[in-house]
């Protein structure tokens, strides 16, 4: 490595990963450790293909590959969000050199903590999307037939939605929100997959939809089209679990890699609630 | 008749371009996802989704010229009439996109913008930032979302498809998939199956695609009876980050702002860069192409760093291929500005600010250019025929490719901003046709007529899940490591020079990776979430596919598109002397007649039960733009233009007519 940034400190020849692994849904978690030929360059993706493909921990025991989920490895996906020495965010841009640098020796991986984990490092975020539903976050366009072009849009419009349109529901907002809490539900035994889903439906009915759901609701009523059914948005965020849940942490706007400004969008939803509950209160 | 299903299998731009119109349409569709389909590979796409404009109309653009635009960057392999088909549809598909609330970029008077892209002269291409594909993949989903919501879709996120359901027939009457968590394997009755799996860029280790990228839908689809179309053909892109887990886009625009190519003359000098001085650098490509410097066509960039790493040996780095892209000579204000974007994902992924230190970049796979054989119909005037069933349909009935994943549309080299066209395109189009498929059905596959064929497609897949997990610990191989090993066979075998002699090497030593990977040894054999077991059958999977690409570059000899074979150069033409010139002109057009006559083929590659690959061609259709050939930074392509035209024009005063071309489009 011929970059002098990184070549001006010495590199260890090996380090640790500690890693909260658990089996399947309500099993016990235990640490397991891995140590690991440093290589410059490396992300904490590159770290758990390593680990995957040698298998044993630190004291050469056998064991299974870390399971985790990724994608696209470019911070676009939003798939491998885990929390790394104590702070939620994508594991491919976690830089090996970075984290060392904060904490010499050792990088903890662990599963966020607002989602059931399903294994080791692998959570279900489906909630996650369930939420986007129910604050219709969509353009309730009438069909796909060719209608020429959508609402002309000013720039200003366009560069209040697009820093939103970039969320990519990896879920970072969620897991650091002190109002966020988790819901599990385990399936049955020889519960039907579908009868499981329902179940876990249910079970969120009344959970808070969080800052993401919130800013993507907010997105839509700027469409133009989209804006058509601001008031559905609304009343879904002012049912329970909707806004009034946020307790005004501002953990989610510090934590989003995208820099999103869930904040803003949270404070404008308050704004339209308010309006539209005034309306609602006059009959219009 | 029981209720009919469609099952569509993957949820990138294709496959939920598909689903939302089948939707519309009326259909029930199953949506099946390794990912959630927020997730799929289309997010990665930045550049843009190019369509004939309002503006470019009046600078007289048209349908015909993105057409035809398209055809000559693919360098003539692609069938004519679907791509006529889908420029034609581009502007609607653009304002489709526009009206599901894309937040494209906007001009001052609140218009969409466009920006150039490669390989045209117009302001064709729409974008929103620098994530056009996020974008649009986004509006997508949440469209689907809203059928979900009604009922009309239902998705299985996290399943993997292991392969179509075919009856007695031949006839595709759905598919098999497994969940990735819990394991669990259930067949999917479906009355037609649509596979959008995208690319297969993860056989060759790495590549700028996403995980999920394995082809191993489309290798399962092949074991079944579907056929390979132009396997051979991978876009290489030329500046890319090599990074250990996979190699990251560094868009053409570094170039185009300035950057410079070099490496040091000695090889791996151990210097820090900005301390080699200028005498000691080795511009390789401002030296060789003086007019185009380092903006050639992405085709020769990448040939020419391939070549100076590999063959002289001059890579940055001893153990790894780079050379670097320097743009530290540039104003740092200027380079914020300009570059801004795209240096923030070298410094956030390397670790390091290029506009201190040279960027290292190698070329990497990026697009995978062949697929599954696809069908269509044409109309008289050169387009297709709407609604026809047998658009897009594999050699399997019943069976439909779209996207990245089919063969058609790019030919020898995808031209830039089309691909997130022909995801939607194919997408969107498809479906009506599914629609009278199934309307002209008389049976479907929810009857019980077809519950021991959908059982029993089932319980051998179990079988062959169990299988895979008792042998665990027998044969010893890692199947990370032969992952690893496949990827730089590949690599070395079939990038973009191509050699017969090392394709014929690579073949063996694949056909060696693809024996022991019958006999991997799993490190874990348990029944939940065994991301273990999975890599291990798409690994398996990856060798029909991988061996297909290594036997269609071994026979194609000839360079098309962005593959290089050394040994059937087509040199330019250096004589001096004009009567000369003109004469050697004459033997170049006649040699590159008869190379066409030879090679203007799509390949087809069959597969035996195991998997090993036949290959057999098809005629092109070009009867609506003649081939001709593609002249970038060729000494004496002008005179070898002109002669050309001068065939052409001869050729079709004999004729007498001007064929299916519109004059008014006279190239």
């Amino acid at each position: 490595m011929s970059a002098p940034a990184s070549t001006a400190k010495t590199k260890p020849a090996t380090f640790d990963v500690r890693v909260l692994r658990q089996q399947a849904p309500g099993e016990p978690q235990r640490w397991e450790r891995f140590r690991l030929a440093y290589e410059p360059n490396s992300n904490v993706i590159s770290v758990l293909q390593q680990i995957a493909a040698m298998s044993a921990t630190a004291d050469a025991k056998p064991t299974a590959p870390v399971a985790w989920e990724a994608n696209c490895l470019e911070e676009v996906c939003g798939a491998c969000t885990m929390v790394i020495n104590g702070k939620v965010r994508q594991a491919c841009t976690a830089l090996v050199d970075r984290l060392l640098e904060d904490k010499p020796g050792e990088i903890e991986l662990r599963p966020m903590t607002k989602f059931p984990v399903l294994r080791d490092l692998v959570v279900d975020r489906s909630r996650i999307f369930r939420s986007l539903e129910r604050v219709k976050a969509w353009v309730p366009v009438d069909d796909y037939f060719d209608r020429g072009a959508g609402p002309k849009e000013s720039q200003k419009q366009q560069e209040v939605r697009y820093p939103l349109s970039e969320c990519m529901s990896c879920g970072c907002c969620l897991d650091a929100c002190p109002q966020y809490a988790k819901v599990e539900v385990r399936p049955h035994e020889g519960e039907s997959p579908e009868a499981f889903e329902a179940r876990q439906r249910q079970s969120l009915e009344g959970a808070f939809v969080g800052a993401a759901a919130i800013s993507q609701a907010m997105l839509f009523n700027e469409h133009g089209t989209g804006k058509m059914i601001a008031d559905e948005r609304l009343e879904a965020l002012k049912e329970p679990g909707g806004l009034q849940v946020c307790g005004n942490a501002q953990n989610c706007v510090a934590v989003c890699p995208k820099s999103i400004p869930l904040t803003t969008s949270i404070a404008r939803a308050g704004r339209q609630i308010t309006l539209y509950s005034i309306r609602k209160l006059f009959g219009r | 008749m029981a209720k009919q299903r469609v099952l569509v299998v993957g949820g990138g731009l294709a496959g939920l371009a598909c689903t939302m119109k089948l939707a519309e349409l009326g259909v029930a569709v199953d949506l099946m996802s390794l990912v959630p389909v927020k997730r799929s590979h289309s997010a990665c796409a930045q550049g843009g989704i190019n369509s004939v404009n309002d503006l470019t109309r009046q600078q007289g653009d048209d349908e015909w010229k993105h057409f035809d635009d398209t055809v000559y960057g693919g360098d003539f392999l692609q069938h004519q009439p679907p791509v006529n088909e889908m420029t034609r549809w581009a502007p609607r598909i653009i304002d489709l996109m526009d009206r599901l609330g894309v937040p494209f970029n906007r001009t001052q008077e609140g218009f969409r913008d466009q920006r150039r892209f490669g390989g045209t002269l117009y302001k064709r291409t729409a974008f929103a930032g620098a994530t056009t594909g996020q974008q649009l993949l986004y509006a997508l989903d949440e469209q689907v979302r809203r059928w979900r919501a009604d009922g009309q879709v239902r998705v299985f996120e996290g399943w993997d498809y292991l392969g179509p359901v075919v009856d007695d027939d031949g006839v595709c009457r759905g598919a098999t998939g497994q969940n990735l968590i819990t394991m669990e394997i259930r067949s999917f009755p479906a009355d037609a199956v649509v596979i959008a799996s995208g690319g297969c860029g993860l056989i060759y280790g790495r590549s700028t695609m996403s995980m999920a990228c394995n082809g191993s839908a489309v290798s399962r689809s092949l074991q079944a009876g579907a056929k390979y179309g132009n396997g051979e053909f991978i876009q290489v892109h030329p500046t890319a980050i090599p990074g250990a887990d996979k190699c990251r886009l560094m868009s053409e625009s570094a170039r185009g702002e300035g950057g410079r190519v070099w490496v040091p003359r000695t090889p791996h000098d151990p210097r820090d860069p900005k301390q080699i001085p200028e005498a000691e650098r080795y511009y390789f490509l401002e030296e060789r192409y003086p007019a185009y410097g380092n903006l050639v066509p992405r085709d020769i960039a990448t040939r020419e760093i391939f070549n100076v790493c590999v063959n002289e040996g001059l890579s940055v780095e001893a153990g790894r291929q780079c050379v670097y892209l320097d743009l530290t000579h540039i104003e740092r204000s200027e380079l914020d500005r300009k570059l801004g974007g795209i240096l923030h994902i070298y410094e956030k992924f390397q670790g390091v600010d290029p506009r201190d230190v040279p960027m290292k970049i190698f070329p990497a796979v990026h697009y995978t250019m062949g697929g599954l054989w696809a069908d269509y119909v044409r109309t008289a005037d050169g387009g297709l025929e709407p609604e026809n069933p047998r658009n897009h349909q594999t050699h399997v009935p019943g069976l439909y490719a779209i996207g990245e994943c089919d063969y058609q549309y790019h030919g020898g080299n995808r031209l830039g901003a089309n691909s997130l066209l022909s995801c939607i395109f194919t997408g969107l189009f498809v479906a009506p046709g599914i629609k009278t498929r199934l309307d002209s059905q008389k049976d479907s596959v929810a009857e019980e007529k077809f519950d021991s064929l959908v059982r029993g497609a089932r319980s051998a897949k179990e079988l062959e899940h169990e299988a895979l997990l008792k042998r665990a610990g027998s044969g010893g191989e890692n199947p990370y490591l032969l992952h690893q090993q496949l990827g730089d066979e590949m690599t070395k075998a079939a990038l973009v020079v191509r050699k017969n002699d090392q394709l014929t090497a690579g073949i063996e030593k694949v056909n060696e990776l693809c024996d022991r990977a019958q006999n991997c040894a799993l490190s874990d054999t348990g029944g939940w979430t065994n991301q273990n077991v999975m890599f291990t059958k798409a690994l398996q999977d990856m060798f029909p596919v991988a061996k297909a690409i290594l036997h269609g570059a071994l026979a194609r000899d000839e360079c098309r598109g962005a593959h290089y074979k050394p040994a059937f150069d087509m040199p330019g033409i250096d004589s001096q002397d004009p009567a000369e010139r003109h004469r050697e002109a004459e033997a170049w057009c006649d040699k590159f007649e008869a190379k066409n006559k030879k090679w203007l083929k799509s390949t087809i590659a069959s597969f035996d039960s195991r998997g090993e690959p036949t290959l057999s061609y098809e005629d092109v259709d070009t009867t609506l733009i003649p081939p001709r050939p593609r002249l970038y930074g060729l000494v004496g392509a002008e005179v070898i233009e002109r002669v050309w035209k001068e065939r052409a024009e001869a050729a079709q005063n004999n004729a007498g007519v001007a064929g299916t071309r519109e004059p008014a489009h006279a190239h």
